[in-house]
């Protein structure tokens, strides 16, 4: 392996398993590979595996069988101090005790860099994160935001190739948030570093990741770039869990569509397939447009947008949204519509058996 | 500014538990237990200055005869007095070096016998510290330490080792492992872990186990009494004569050490409450100013 030139993978994840005592497994198996210089993102809801991974890969847990290499090197077994890479803990983990100079100097004291040196690399970490001026307070006396951006300083002052992130927005607040991730994208933009990133908020996700690695129950259900995953789901979890969807039968489509002309059903009745809400669109009874009826029987307002819940002629449920004011004649509950959607939105998720034909998905 | 206010504000009122005469009844409890607790410390401290010559209550008259006494007077007081600072110093400093690394490690292993090895460790608390004082001097007889101060110093340690273990597990425990595995995720080894941040932040817990540790030795009378030996601790000293005189230098005594005691007390409370505005920086101290 050490002959081969070096490869376009900052990390490689080959078969890792992790099991803890007493047969808990938190990462069945996984394989992945992370290209250098990208946004990598590992989601899922809790217990899905995605902060055992991210703790294998900085060296605080063992894989069971497996491994693990960074820049074409085995750090399988190697211990967390020689993988030199950056972290940024859930919580931060700041050191009390020193101010925010000695918190970012830190990791710079113990690779026994000269006081000029480590004075030259603190200030222009503060400065990428923008606290210059703070390094005299304690952790203690800064703000949530401000404590995030000294984390980020002391995880980035030693140039680490790789920076691991463990759900670090979770204790901002919404708006702060929002301005974080844009921050650390064009940060990680700059320094052109590979950033692997744990979190379990969808929007955080495909708001930042180059791709997203979805995973669920120690296993990775999907990897692939923001938008594939959000459009083209690879299972019934993906979908589910990123968004809103209808997991509609082919049933449940044709019954519109044969409906209104009586053309033989180009849906397998039992394939199961997620329709966004946002992908159905309304138009009035009477026109030519659409299939119907069907007739609105719940209305939730969002602000910028309506959820509508509505009954098909098979009398199952679906959901739409449109934004507000998107139709001229607003819709109220218990009117009659039909309805249309774009045909290649609706992504096949399970297929009922072999040999029927599939019109949908690709 | 305006912050702070408002935390004021966000704390809640006290309320009385009761009212009536059930409160006035808990309130009377708790002014004769209050009594019960200082009326000693008070009677002694009036006795000290007693023109008397003799231990009584009230005193007929006073003086600073028994302090004069104590200080200069009879030269075995202030020896006793000094012997029993450095057994305490002594002592202090073994039950830190013996129990802070105990504490540390019973804190964080995942040991199966854990609670049986807790409770051996805290085990000398429930043992009466005349069975202690028998046994140490059984076993210290034997390899020639009985009257030897390290043969006190090690019976001390017996009986503060307790409360090092509980303090500094306290500490230890609520130490955030992750700053930890931060630290090591920067590059530090495990032993530059330790001294950079373990033992700064358990600083505070050590200190506290340090005072009593002090404190249990220098109160102590029953270890003293079979281990001291021909030259006696200030308690030591303080019993013979209260057998042997009864003069009232043993109120003088004993208002020097409740003075030590508050000293002691009042040095931890200062230096803790340092090392933790170190740690949790000027903003809580403010809140507490308000």
């Amino acid at each position: 392996m050490n002959a081969v030139p070096m490869s376009a993978s900052a990390i490689s994840l080959r078969a890792v398993r992790k099991v803890y005592p007493g047969g808990v497994a938190g990462v069945r198996d996984i394989t992945l590979d992370v290209t250098r210089g990208t946004f990598v993102t590992l989601l899922g809801p809790s217990g899905s595996g995605k902060t055992t991974t991210l703790m294998m890969l900085a060296g605080f847990e063992e894989p069971t069988s497996g491994q693990i290499l960074i820049d074409d090197a085995d750090v399988t077994r190697t211990p967390p101090y020689d993988r030199n890479l950056g972290m940024v803990f859930q919580n931060y983990a700041l050191f009390p005790h020193m101010t925010v100079e000695q918190n970012v100097e830190f990791p710079l004291r113990v690779r026994r860099l000269d006081a000029d040196s480590r004075r030259a690399a603190v200030a222009k970490a503060l400065a990428l994160v923008k606290l210059e001026g703070f390094g005299r307070r304690r952790p203690t006396e800064l703000s949530g935001g401000q404590q995030q951006r000294v984390a980020l300083a002391r995880a980035l002052v030693f140039n680490p190739p790789i920076l691991l992130m463990d759900e670090p927005m979770g204790a901002l607040d919404k708006k702060l948030r929002q301005h974080m991730q844009l921050e650390l994208k064009a940060i990680q933009r700059e320094l052109g570093i590979t950033v692997i990133y744990v979190t379990h908020d969808q929007e955080e996700a495909m708001s930042m990741s180059d791709r997203i690695v979805v995973m669920n129950n120690g296993l990775i259900e999907q990897v692939d770039s923001p938008e594939q995953i959000y459009h083209q789901p690879a299972s019934r979890f993906v979908a589910d869990f990123l968004g809103d969807t209808n997991f509609v039968t082919g049933a449940d489509l044709n019954s519109l569509l044969r409906a209104a002309d009586n053309s033989p059903a180009p849906y397998a009745a039992a394939d199961v397939h997620s329709l966004r809400p946002e992908s159905i669109e309304f138009h009035r009874d009477g026109t030519s447009k659409g299939y119907g009826p069907v007739t609105v029987e719940q209305m939730v307002f969002l602000g910028d947008s309506t959820r509508y819940k509505v009954r098909l002629p098979n009398g199952n449920e679906l959901w739409a949204r449109a934004q507000n004011g998107r139709y001229t004649t607003p819709i109220v509950v218990g009117d009659s519509l039909r309805i249309d959607w774009r045909r290649d939105h609706v992504v096949s998720i399970e297929r009922s058996g072999a040999g029927e034909t599939n019109l949908v998905n690709q | 500014m305006g912050r702070r206010v408002n935390a004021r504000h966000t704390l809640p009122e006290y309320r009385p538990l009761m009212s009536g005469l059930p409160g006035a009844v808990l309130n009377l409890l708790t002014a004769v237990a209050l009594v019960f607790l200082l009326g000693p410390v008070v009677i002694v401290l009036i006795i000290s200055f007693s023109a008397d010559s003799f231990l009584g209550f009230p005193p007929s008259g006073f003086s600073l005869r028994w302090y004069y006494n104590f200080f200069g007077g009879d030269p075995t007081w202030l020896k006793a007095f000094w012997k029993s600072m450095r057994i305490a110093s002594m002592t202090m400093a073994l039950a830190i070096l013996l129990g802070a690394p105990a504490a540390i490690v019973l804190a964080r292993l995942k040991l199966r016998h854990r609670p049986i090895i807790e409770a051996l460790v805290l085990a000398p608390l429930l043992v009466s510290p005349m069975i202690i004082a028998v046994a140490s001097y059984l076993q210290l007889a034997k390899v020639g330490l009985t009257g030897t101060s390290f043969g006190l110093v090690l019976g001390h340690c017996v009986l503060a080792l307790p409360f090092v273990v509980m303090n500094v597990m306290v500490s230890a425990r609520s130490l955030d492992f992750r700053l930890e595995q931060a630290a090591m995720n920067l590059g530090a080894r495990p032993l530059v872990v330790a001294w950079r941040v373990t033992l700064p932040l358990l600083i505070p817990g050590i200190l506290t186990a340090a005072l009593f540790a002090f404190l249990v030795s220098f109160d102590d009378v029953v270890l003293s009494m079979f281990l001291s030996g021909i030259e006696p601790t200030l308690q030591k000293r303080m019993w013979d004569d209260l057998r042997l005189e009864i003069s009232p230098t043993v109120a003088a005594a004993s208002s020097v050490l409740i003075l030590v005691t508050l000293v002691v007390f009042a040095i931890g409370a200062v230096v803790n409450r340092r090392m933790t505005q170190r740690i949790a920086g000027r903003r809580r101290v403010n809140m507490e100013r308000v």
